[in-house]
């Protein structure tokens, strides 16, 4: 993988590149070889319930996909085929009874689970598809900046004094307001960490202001609940949410719900343009229209893995596409045959 | 496709055909919608004067952007609203306010659109009977049967709502958004079924979709309401 040369190699990793991908260093920004996910279960047709022995169930099998910068790759799917799975990985989520093997290699580093815990929002950023994901009873200003969380503030305290302030720093996280000093303990490095919290948090607020107006986002809107954000201003909530930390790679799942084509381009335009600005956005999503219409990339995830990663232009050809589960797709779509096999194991 | 798959779908598709030829006689139907109008409760009417007829040969597309009261008329037509003012008439009668319905609806999200806390089994014999044949074309596997909603995913429980729908012998279905949250070939294969059953049975339908292209591949006629 190091000897390749990306920028000169056309056809690589098992993908076909559009004219936006970019291997900025020589490597790509994201990319996955061989992924297998297994959930460790016990057999669900055993003869009784004291008999049943643990099994080992395959979800994703063999996947690889790359993401280059500058360009939107989207996943493509049937919805409950394991996609959402996939994003957890890489964000590193893992459940207590999934077994993860594969690499994962983030610009030019290789991942493990505990890199890729540190780089969840501050290399990996995840969208999530709604409105649900924000803390209802939280002004989404404060959201934004971040400081819902009491590790966040304590990260602030370690950053002051490494040793000394960690066991202080929850009880500062409990109380709402800084300034109270009635369960901090009165130590000069605890003030120390206070000071710089204060700091951090007004920096934080000025960030989060500069992400609102670029995403035409009233000041006023930094007062308001979730449930009163209208659908659109929603979702640029959660991307202002994504980009705080200056992420590289964004993974947006299913960003555009019940969005007519015309208003879900209007909503990843704001993907694009971070896109053109040297990021790479992993969309995930089952609407083929959709990706094709935005997307630079397609890969097509089926039966637990990706069977195709190809240029969008492609799909303009059926005789381009090479598995016939995208070919079946082709065909499936309104504009051309709108035909789909019957009957339950279609492609099987 | 395995070949016992293929034999089957074309002894299907020619039973159905004899079956077509049988309903040959079946009446016509009309559903009209006569000086509609329609607000909620404290906001401005969102349906005014509206006119609008159906016939059971047709495939009416309602077109308008969103918020403009599209699925608002599906309920209005499916009898899960009153009218302000006007009505909703089937042959010239009002429909029916209790037993079945021969306007049936078919919603956006089949997940809502469940008993969470009935089988699946349960929920299609509710709707009276299905036949094997449809829960075949339809794709519905043996083993769904026995589990609940949350068992299934969107694509799967769709197919159940079709079922229903269809085992109540309607003379209209109306559709609001049936594929928007299906994969391209779930919703190929959905439709294709749908399209089929309402040709051979005479059933009249109304759609809403987001999807021009899906518009234009459907539709006999389109309504800007």
């Amino acid at each position: 993988m190091l000897t390749l040369n990306h920028e000169l190699e056309q056809s690589h990793h098992h993908h076909k590149h559009a004219n936006t991908s970019h291997h900025v260093g020589g490597h790509h920004l994201m990319q996955v070889e061989n992924l297998n996910i297994s959930f460790t279960m016990y057999e669900s047709d055993a003869r009784s319930y004291f008999n049943a022995k643990q099994v080992q169930s395959n979800v994703i099998h063999d996947l690889c996909i790359g993401v280059h910068s500058g360009e939107i790759v989207a996943i493509v799917g049937a919805s409950g085929s394991g996609k959402t799975l996939l994003a957890d990985s890489l964000m590193g989520h893992f459940e207590p009874n999934a077994t993860v093997t594969g690499s994962i290699w983030f610009d030019g580093d290789k991942m493990d689970a505990a890199s890729l815990k540190k780089l969840r929002g501050h290399g990996i950023s995840l969208v999530p598809q709604s409105v649900n994901f924000l803390d209802p009873l939280i002004k989404v200003g404060k959201q934004v900046q971040g400081f819902t969380k009491s590790n966040s503030i304590k990260k602030c305290a370690d950053k002051v004094s490494p040793k000394n302030i960690s066991n202080n720093a929850s009880s500062i996280s409990n109380s709402d307001d800084a300034n109270n000093s009635d369960d901090v303990s009165n130590t000069g490095n605890t003030n120390k960490a206070r000071r710089f919290f204060k700091e951090h948090r007004a920096q934080r607020a000025k960030l989060q202001a500069k992400l609102f107006e670029r995403y035409n986002l009233n000041s006023n809107v930094a007062s308001l609940y979730p449930f009163e954000l209208s659908g659109g201003m929603a979702r640029r909530v959660l991307l202002c949410c994504a980009l705080m930390d200056n992420p590289k790679v964004i993974i947006a799942d299913e960003p555009t719900p019940g969005l007519d084509l015309e208003l879900a381009k209007v909503a990843l335009a704001d993907f694009r343009q971070f896109a053109n600005d040297g990021g790479g956005v992993l969309l995930i999503t089952h609407d083929i229209e959709l990706a094709l219409s935005v997307a630079d990339r397609v890969a097509v995830f089926y039966d637990g893995t990706v069977v195709e990663e190809t240029a969008v232009a492609n799909f303009a050809n059926p005789d381009l596409l090479s598995h016939p589960f995208s070919k079946a797709l082709w065909h499936a779509l309104p504009e051309h045959d709108f035909f789909a096999p019957t009957g339950g194991d279609a492609l099987s | 496709m395995t070949l016992d798959t293929v034999a089957a779908n074309v002894s299907d598709l020619e039973t159905s055909r004899l079956k077509a030829d049988l309903n040959a006689d079946l009446k016509e139907a009309v559903l009209e919608a006569r000086d509609l109008s329609f607000g909620y409760l404290n906001s401005k009417k969102i349906i005014s004067d509206l006119n609008l007829i159906v016939r059971t040969n047709e495939r009416v597309a309602l077109l308008a952007p969103s918020g403009r009261g599209k699925s608002t008329l599906c309920k209005l037509l499916a009898g899960y609203l009153l009218p302000n003012k006007g009505s909703v008439l089937l042959d010239d009668k009002p429909l029916p306010q209790s037993g079945v319905c021969l306007v049936q609806m078919v919603w956006q999200h089949p997940e809502q659109a469940l008993d969470p806390r009935m089988r699946m089994r349960q929920t299609l014999s509710e709707s009276g009977v299905v036949s094997p044949e449809l829960i075949e074309s339809l794709g519905i596997r043996q083993k769904w049967l026995s589990r609940y909603p949350h068992e299934l995913s969107g694509g799967e429980l769709q197919r159940f709502c079709l079922a229903r729908v269809l085992a109540a012998s309607p003379r209209f279905i109306i559709a609001d958004e049936i594929s928007t949250m299906l994969d391209a070939l779930t919703q190929a294969q959905i439709w294709q079924v749908l399209i089929r059953e309402c040709e051979k049975r005479r059933i009249g339908m109304v759609f809403v979709s987001h999807s021009a292209m899906l518009t234009k591949r459907i539709a006999t006629r389109t309504f800007k309401v």
